[in-house]
């Protein structure tokens, strides 16, 4: 057995099921939430990117050290996302609240084709250079070369925000609201929590996570593109229903045992089967537990 | 629907007849050149300087007194590279007597047809048509082309890997679609023929639109190859690159000829420096070229577009043979189309039996300061 080889995969796999798992984080809460498939997510991850790269293209130019201009265009992307997905939610969601559930989704599937084909035409149909580059981490080497840097910084940085997260949601007086909302909406209202207000603020923590993943992802890949938010879409919606949709630990999981899943195929089998495997996983799970890893059974009131 | 059968199959014999007719009163007076292509529609772009090429070429030949003492005469007909038009249009020129085509320009509709000028005995000259099995099946005796095929340009990349960058151990990584799959097989085909101690370590697909490759990265890594092939196109090429970068995976890195685009230059930045991707060799310099672009600008008011210097090569060669032959009979001018090395826009060529062009060819560049510089 080459451990060496085998925890290069691992950690291989652990950096792109984090990725997963940031955008798998919002389909989930808004799925939480108000039972909706927020197919537009995978758009605002490539909004993400978008700003991440254009913010770098302009600081670049100021002669900025590139950490710095990292770490300020990913807050940029997220401010920039956090209103975009706070508007969508106004704009395609809202006005539907209490119609037929299928409202919703159709016009989520309307939002994600709408602003892909905007940000085609706003921006361009070309792929782009990003164009700041990670920079080398020297103590990384003691590694052997296992761990890299933009390996590195995926993992702390989502490490980071997803304790953060839990920790707000498990303490915070908002947190408790937004866990109340979820469990049963018409109750919390009652009890004076302005649901809407709950809402928006489940688009905007969800919003911030997928450009912050994208903006990750942007310089880990140095490229952006109008389309890729599909495929990262799908990829994360698969993580948020194998981690059990709904349930917020579930997502985390869920990302990582996709991305593991994922890496080890290619890894020690083939790249051949990648996808073919991954989602063999995910529905072998769904057999045993229709609910998703540590999605809860839902009992049918009548 | 039974009645529109009927209609037409009348159609077909009336049409027939009036050819038939048409045939025999005026097939001497000229020497006909079909050229159907897509003239208008989107592929217009690719057909068009077919006809332009052709128009000009002819022009010459026929104040030059033309070929053997009759005047060249070009029937056009716009398929839009539509294969259900194409069979009209090939229907229409072989009843119009032509002795050859020049075109169809798509490959779709080339091979829709193929069979019909198969069966009349019509001389197919195509400029554009890459599609491996028109020529490589060998069930086309009467086809040719001045473009190089498909598989060309895998056959160039697997050649430089063993010959000229002597690798001893091959990864090939490719997109799964048809064009990247096809580089990729054509090109360990080549290698397992041809380089007597070279092995191919790993032969595998990833999935375009990943976010990350670097487990197959790491898969490379740990083959210790020495080249990377890669069989696809550039935006995938770029993010292979950037994570090969990041893993300190520096090897010769060679693509086909999606790779030659400076769209791939600007995508993939520093990471794409070193790059090699086989292309056309550049006939810029070329003088028939530089003749024909200078007629092209005068005649038309713009600079030539695409498969331009194929086009003028392919009339140039068919126009030549005819004249060699000193006949319009096809197994004569077929016959001189193999056998006479005929000077083109695209460089000296002569045709195999299959009827590729020999001598038009695939060169292989190495992106330099953010330029292809072509490799001797």
């Amino acid at each position: 057995m080459d451990w060496q080889y085998f925890l290069e995969i691992l950690f291989s796999g652990f950096t792109r099921g984090s990725i997963y798992a940031l955008i798998a984080l919002g389909y989930t809460m808004v799925y939480g939430i108000i039972e909706l498939i927020n197919f537009a997510h995978g758009e605002i991850y490539m909004i993400g990117a978008f700003t991440a790269f254009i913010v770098a293209g302009i600081l670049g130019t100021m002669g900025f050290p590139a950490s710095a201009i990292l770490i300020i265009a990913a807050l940029v992307a997220i401010l920039w996302c956090v209103a975009y997905g706070y508007t969508l939610e106004k704009v395609a969601y809202k006005p539907l609240r209490g119609q037929s559930r299928l409202a919703p989704l159709i016009s989520a599937i309307g939002m994600s084709i709408f602003l892909q084909n905007y940000v085609q035409l706003a921006q361009t149909a070309e792929f782009l250079r990003f164009p700041i580059r990670m920079p080398r981490l020297e103590f990384l080497d003691v590694f052997g070369g296992i761990l890299r840097s933009t390996d590195f910084v995926i993992l702390v940085t989502s490490a980071v925000i997803m304790t953060a997260l839990s920790l707000f949601i498990r303490y915070t007086k908002l947190g408790k609201a937004m866990r109340a909302t979820a469990q049963n909406r018409k109750m919390a209202m009652l009890l004076g929590i302005d649901a809407d207000k709950i809402i928006s603020l489940t688009f905007i923590v969800g919003s911030g996570l997928a450009a912050l993943g994208g903006t990750l992802i942007a310089t880990h890949t140095m490229q952006v593109g109008f389309g890729i938010g599909f495929m990262a879409g799908m990829k994360a919606f698969t993580a948020a229903v194998l981690g059990g949709i709904g349930s917020i630990p579930g997502a985390m999981l869920g990302g990582l045992v996709l991305g593991i899943a994922e890496s080890l195929t290619t890894g020690y089998f083939s790249g051949d089967y990648e996808d073919v495997l991954a989602f063999a996983l995910l529905a072998l799970i769904l057999i045993f537990r229709p609910s998703g890893l540590l999605g809860k059974a839902k009992v049918q009131k009548v | 629907m039974s009645k529109l059968f009927f209609k037409g199959i009348v159609a077909t014999f009336v049409g027939a007849l009036i050819s038939l007719s048409a045939h025999t009163v005026f097939a001497n007076d000229t020497i006909k050149i079909g050229v159907p292509g897509a003239h208008s529609g989107e592929l217009a772009s690719y057909g068009l300087p077919t006809l332009n090429a052709v128009n000009l070429v002819v022009d010459d030949i026929n104040a030059k007194g033309g070929i053997d003492g009759k005047q060249v005469e070009i029937i056009a007909f716009d398929e839009g590279c539509k294969a259900e038009i194409a069979t009209n249009a090939a229907t229409k020129l072989i009843s119009d007597g032509v002795v050859a085509i020049i075109g169809h320009t798509c490959s779709n509709a080339g091979k829709a047809v193929i069979s019909l000028y198969n069966d009349a005995n019509i001389i197919v000259m195509s400029p554009t048509i890459t599609a491996p099995d028109m020529t490589l099946s060998g069930k086309n005796p009467v086809f040719f082309r001045t473009i190089a095929n498909d598989l060309a340009t895998s056959i160039a990349g697997a050649e430089f890997v063993v010959n000229k960058l002597n690798a001893k151990k091959v990864a090939v990584l490719h997109d799964n679609s048809e064009y990247g799959k096809g580089y990729a097989e054509k090109a360990i085909e080549y290698i397992k023929e041809n380089g007597k101690d070279v092995e191919v370590v790993l032969y595998e697909a990833v999935t375009p639109g990943a976010a990350d490759y670097s487990s197959v990265i790491r898969k490379v890594l740990r083959a210790k190859a020495d080249v990377l092939m890669w069989g696809g196109y550039y935006p995938e090429a770029s993010k292979i690159l950037s994570n090969m970068y990041s893993l300190d995976l520096a090897i010769p890195f060679v693509g086909p000829d999606g790779l030659k685009d400076k769209g791939f230059i600007e995508l993939a930045g520093a990471d794409a420096e070193g790059v090699y991707a086989s292309g056309p060799t550049d006939t810029s310099a070329n003088p028939i070229s530089k003749e024909y672009a200078e007629k092209h600008l005068k005649k038309y008011g713009t600079t030539p577009g695409a498969f331009f210097d194929t086009a003028v090569s392919a009339t140039i060669a068919l126009l030549n043979a005819i004249d060699k032959a000193d006949s319009t009979e096809a197994k004569k001018i077929m016959d001189a189309l193999r056998n006479n090395d005929v000077e083109t826009a695209v460089g000296t060529i002569r045709f195999d039996d299959k009827g590729d062009a020999i001598g038009v060819g695939m060169s292989i560049y190495q992106i330099t300061n953010g330029e292809y510089v072509e490799i001797k």
